[in-house]
């Protein structure tokens, strides 16, 4: 009689299908969560109706937002330009659409690049601990020290005005509250009883840290990123007012402000109306990560 | 006896363990703006020489400037000249950076002070009003509104405002801190115009500047109050959890000396320390709103720097706002120690 072999190989695939499935079932229900709690679900929307009108710009544009004329100038908003337009007769609407490109490059350019060099500063840090610990947290009192929009300011003063220079100045302003974070998250831990077990097991710190304290530290992280976009947005969409941003013709929602500041008076949507996209959109993070809070922070109350 | 000696010393000690971490601080931010100023792209010799100099004129200035010396001795140079309280001269006036930033200061300080008296006045109600009835209707529009105030374009805000209350209802003064007429009519003092007009006794001053002041002050004020009433409801909601509060009601007293007499007052110190750090973060506010009100003060100053390509004078600014940042720190720290009882154990 022999043992088939196929059993535990069978049992195997059908392992990582179940787990698969519970993995998928898990954020379904993570998802449900969130739309049950009404500022989430307004928020997420909001954030996903962001993410397709960038997507499908050229689709959703009326007009082209570059292309100027000169006997279109300041009209009101009526049936062709839903949004009017603006003082070299372009679309509001359709410049409102490509500037969601713009908004949703930096806002993601930048969480993407901070949240992980804060997460691995943090955890070493704080993990580690000693000399490596105090340099860090030196340095990142330096920077917590000045309010970001001021510090980034001065970045992209030193690097010169630009889209990239705003998001590489928002990046080196943006990463030293996470790397606290994370370390605050991991002296916690460190000490933890499930912790020394694994390291007697003979786990290496790579491992430790890797699989079972990145994890843990994951959701605070993820939601001080998310309340950060909402942040980045007005910091970029700041830059972007200040001349020091996206430069013109591109349509950025600040530099649309800017612009505008002069018709401000007899044409009032010049300036209301990528205002208001500024605020919905930074609302918008803010509800959403606000309620991410109450669902994976477990201690918040 | 002996222990509140030895109690004193261990506070003597956290305090120069804390002091010594300031210093730290203070020098990186220096090296911070040091290295920012010499990244510029900008020509600091071509900016003072002009385009036209030639090749000797070029060179003097840049040893002038000491751009020739090793970087370690130029930063050994800057660090001693600002101990001196010389942070260069700035292009456009041809003044020290150090003196224009004290022409300009006192008009932000009016504005950031209006402000934060705004905030704390409107949030700290507020706070308490959401924390006393905890999901209630209130707790809820008191969430929306300091995320609201978390997530607005001051900037616009700011235009909105002047649109709606100053073109459109006109109930307060436009840009500027006075009407034009009455620029330079009472002498300046302090600095501060309301001050100025009160020590002059020109009561038609005093209403045009507080004309003037009111609506970028309550701007700002909203921003800082979203912040305020944030804290104030966590702070609150920790009290109130707390079994002194079920004592109190037990005993029969009414919910408003529960809340105001043993709750509130146990938040008083952190507070405090909340508005000092509230009160810097107006400066990243002022930036912005100073710009939209042309308002003549540090922000204004700083972003009319940082588009001619002054570098001494924003960097002179940027240093300006990190030491305040780190001296209200140090400041609410200190607050906290001496207030709160709890810490001297």
């Amino acid at each position: 009689m022999s043992i088939s072999l196929d059993t535990p190989q069978g049992n195997q695939a059908s392992e990582t299908s179940l787990r698969v499935r519970r993995t998928l079932s898990r954020c379904w229900g993570f998802v449900i969560k969130m739309a049950r709690n009404p500022l989430t679900a307004i928020g997420g929307s909001i954030i996903l109706l962001l993410v397709i009108v960038a997507i499908f710009a050229p689709l959703i544009a009326p007009y082209n937002p570059l292309v100027q004329n000169l006997n279109n100038v300041l009209v009101a908003p009526n049936a062709q330009h839903w949004f009017g337009t603006d003082e070299f007769g372009r679309d509001i609407f359709s410049r409102l659409v490509y500037g969601a490109r713009i908004t949703l490059y930096i806002v993601l350019l930048v969480s993407i690049t901070v949240g992980p060099i804060g997460l691995l500063l943090g955890v070493c840090a704080g993990y580690f601990g000693g000399k490596v610990d105090m340099v860090l947290m030196r340095v990142t009192d330096i920077f917590i020290s000045f309010p970001s929009l001021v510090l980034a300011l001065a970045f992209v003063a030193a690097l010169g005005p630009g889209l990239e220079h705003v998001v590489i100045a928002i990046t080196l302003t943006a990463w030293p509250p996470i790397a606290r974070l994370a370390r605050a998250e991991t002296l916690s831990l460190r000490q933890a009883d499930f912790i020394s077990a694994v390291r007697l097991q003979g786990a290496s710190p790579a491992r430790v840290l890797w699989h079972h304290i990145v994890p843990l530290c994951l959701p605070s992280v993820i939601i001080r990123i998310t309340m950060n976009m909402a942040g980045i947005i007005l910091t970029a969409a700041g830059l972007g007012f200040l001349g020091l941003g996206a430069q013109p013709p591109e349509p950025e929602w600040g530099a649309m402000i800017s612009s505008g500041r002069t018709y401000m008076m007899e044409c009032w949507w010049v300036v209301t109306i990528p205002g208001l996209a500024i605020l919905i959109n930074s609302l918008a993070f803010n509800f959403l990560g606000d309620g991410l809070r109450d669902i994976l922070d477990p201690r918040s109350e | 006896m002996s222990a509140t000696f030895m109690a004193s010393g261990s506070r003597l000690r956290n305090f120069s363990k804390r002091l010594m971490q300031v210093v730290i601080t203070l020098l990186g931010l220096l090296i911070l703006t040091f290295t920012i100023g010499r990244v510029m792209p900008i020509d600091p010799v071509l900016a003072i020489v002009g385009p036209d100099a030639d090749q000797s004129t070029y060179q003097q200035v840049y040893q002038q400037l000491g751009f020739d010396k090793s970087l370690l001795t130029q930063f050994g140079i800057y660090f001693v000249n600002l101990l001196h309280g010389d942070l260069g001269n700035a292009l456009l006036t041809g003044k020290p950076v150090i003196d224009d930033i004290i022409r300009v200061f006192p008009a932000t300080l009016e504005l950031a002070t209006m402000a934060i008296i705004v905030g704390a006045g409107l949030g700290i109600p507020l706070g308490v009003l959401a924390a006393a009835r905890r999901n209630s209707v209130y707790d809820y529009i008191v969430r929306i509104i300091s995320l609201a105030g978390y997530s607005t374009p001051i900037f616009w805000v700011g235009m909105i405002g002047l649109l709606v209350f100053y073109a459109w209802l006109g109930w307060v003064g436009g840009a500027g801190r006075l009407e034009l007429g009455l620029d330079g009519v009472v002498p300046r003092r302090t600095g501060l115009m309301t001050i100025d007009a009160i020590l002059a006794g020109n009561s038609q001053v005093f209403w045009n500047a507080i004309n003037h002041l009111v609506l970028p002050a309550s701007l700002l004020g909203f921003h800082s109050m979203a912040y305020i009433s944030r804290m104030t409801r966590s702070f609150m909601l920790a009290q109130l959890s707390q079994e002194f509060i079920l004592t109190a009601r037990v005993k029969g007293l009414t919910e408003r000396q529960v809340i105001w007499n043993h709750a509130f007052r146990n938040i008083l110190v952190q507070l405090l320390t909340v508005v000092a750090l509230a009160y810097g973060s107006l400066l990243e506010g002022a930036v912005l709103i100073e710009t939209v009100f042309s308002w003549p003060g540090f922000g204004s100053y700083l972003t009319g720097s940082l588009l001619l390509g002054d570098m001494n004078a924003v960097m002179g600014c940027v240093l300006l706002v990190g030491v305040i940042f780190v001296m209200l720190n140090l400041l609410s720290d200190m607050l906290y120690q001496f207030f709160d009882p709890r810490t001297k154990s």
